[in-house]
């Protein structure tokens, strides 16, 4: 059991600051993050793409937004508990009791939901029977490529990940690569060796086609493809693999008791506090009367949600509002030298 | 103003009239028009505003720009006619617009 004074859920843009804001009054966190690096949507949808609203920094990427915020965080020592999703949370005296898929708990005053639009969960196949082989025959990524050695795998989608594991195993089995139209998108290198790898017969490569149905008992034994015109074709495989990008679901969050209204949770604007003492919700998650989905948004509900939570993790001292540019206290915490 | 009739996959009809300027999907939003999530808000960052558009309509309204195509690789069910709902802008011209929203988003 992890005690700390906030825990932290999302490590986008806004969970990030507000980490640095908890830090400089002298409380500590830990972030969870269902995926497998910082950032969020930042890193997870547009790292490449420039954003020209944060105040004071003209331009920059998903990526290097966050980094910087990384970086500004380099004075503290913040665990981040990365591939794991926070599935429960409970209340126990003055605590929240929070659980992790993972099996990790925390037992803390304050839970800082800056979830974003959720959790990144892989988009799935449409047909209904595909659940039933899902994480046998059927993934959605690859953990174990040495399963395949030698056998007929089937792969969905037209993005980086698809064609790349595409041109990875047909080295050592044989590929199916179906896409929805005849234009991929990924890597140009990519798609040129996608289509010379198809010329040489290494792949086999079925466009305007989608999922139309799996079959077979206990094993995957093929599967029917839907071409635009409504042809169908049947492939043998022993394997699908289905590369359709992240959507976002709001996940277990939905069953905290919190107010959910379309997919956002209600908060108050003084402290951005939900209908739960000691749960809050900000940035893109959370919703007021006027409420911005900008990122310069998730900032300033972060450091108000962050003295909120000092009056919970430190009920019997005051909090004293300081500036970083004079406070000896602050600057003692941030490892920089006092004037 | 135009009017745009959204058409849910139980087959409900929702006709209502949209100002000129908003999207197809900002028209469904503040209508309360079931179905369009709209996660990101309009940024062609996800798909989850999709939406079949008429046959006879589809060939009528501006055509698809970069990127539209890509996001609609991660639609649910996607077909010839599927557009993305933030990226059709509302005028006079597509008065009368039909479009069927897909059984789910995600």
């Amino acid at each position: 059991m992890i005690k700390t004074d906030a825990l932290i859920i999302g490590a986008g843009p806004t969970g990030l600051f507000t980490a640095h804001q908890l830090k400089l009054i002298g409380l500590n966190c830990e972030v969870v993050d269902n995926l497998d690096k910082i950032g969020g949507q930042c890193i997870e949808l547009y790292p490449d793409k420039p954003i020209y609203d944060i105040p004071a920094v003209p331009e920059c990427t998903g990526e290097e937004l966050t980094n910087n915020l990384i970086n500004q965080l380099k004075p503290f020592d913040i665990k981040f508990h990365l591939n794991e999703r926070v599935e429960e949370v409970k209340k126990e005296n003055d605590n929240w009791l929070v659980k992790t898929n993972n099996g990790t708990s925390f037992s803390t005053p304050n839970v800082i939901i800056a979830g974003g639009v959720g959790s990144f969960e892989p988009r799935k196949f449409s047909p209904k029977e595909c659940e039933k082989f899902e994480n046998k025959s059927l993934f959605y990524s690859v953990k174990d490529k040495k399963i395949f050695t030698g056998k007929t795998v089937s792969i969905f989608g037209g993005g980086d990940s698809a064609l790349d594991w595409a041109v990875e195993l047909s080295k050592e089995c044989s590929v199916n690569l179906i896409h929805r139209r005849d234009e991929f998108r990924g890597a140009q290198a990519t798609i040129d060796k996608v289509h010379q790898l198809a010329k040489d017969g290494k792949i086999n490569l079925f466009t305007q086609y989608q999922m139309a149905s799996v079959k077979g008992d206990k094993n995957l034994e093929s599967i029917d493809i839907k071409h635009d015109n409504n042809e169908i074709k049947n492939l043998k495989t022993d394997y699908v693999l289905g590369f359709f990008g992240l959507i976002m679901q709001l996940g277990p969050i939905a069953n905290w008791g919190l107010n959910i209204d379309k997919k956002t949770i209600e908060v108050d604007t003084e402290k951005f506090e939900t209908n739960q003492k000691g749960i809050y919700a900000i940035g893109d998650i959370c919703n007021y009367p006027g409420k911005l989905k900008l990122i310069l948004s998730g900032f300033h509900e972060g450091a108000l949600a962050a003295r909120a939570c000092f009056k919970l993790a430190r009920p019997n001292e005051k909090y004293r509002f300081e500036f970083t540019t004079s406070s000896k206290t602050i600057k003692k915490r941030l490892g920089v030298k006092g004037d | 103003m135009a009017k745009i009739t959204y058409i849910t996959h139980d087959n409900q009809k929702h006709e209502v009239e949209v100002q000129n300027g908003l999207t197809v999907m900002e028209g469904a939003v503040q209508n309360d028009i079931p179905g369009i999530d709209a996660d990101c808000g309009g940024g062609m960052a996800c798909a989850t505003c999709h939406v079949y558009v008429k046959e006879d309509w589809f060939n009528k309204i501006p055509k698809k720009e970069d990127g539209e195509e890509d996001m609609l690789d991660m639609a649910f069910e996607p077909k010839t006619n599927s557009r993305l709902s933030c990226q059709i802008v509302v005028s006079d011209e597509i008065d009368g617009l039909e479009v069927n929203i897909p059984s789910k988003q995600a």
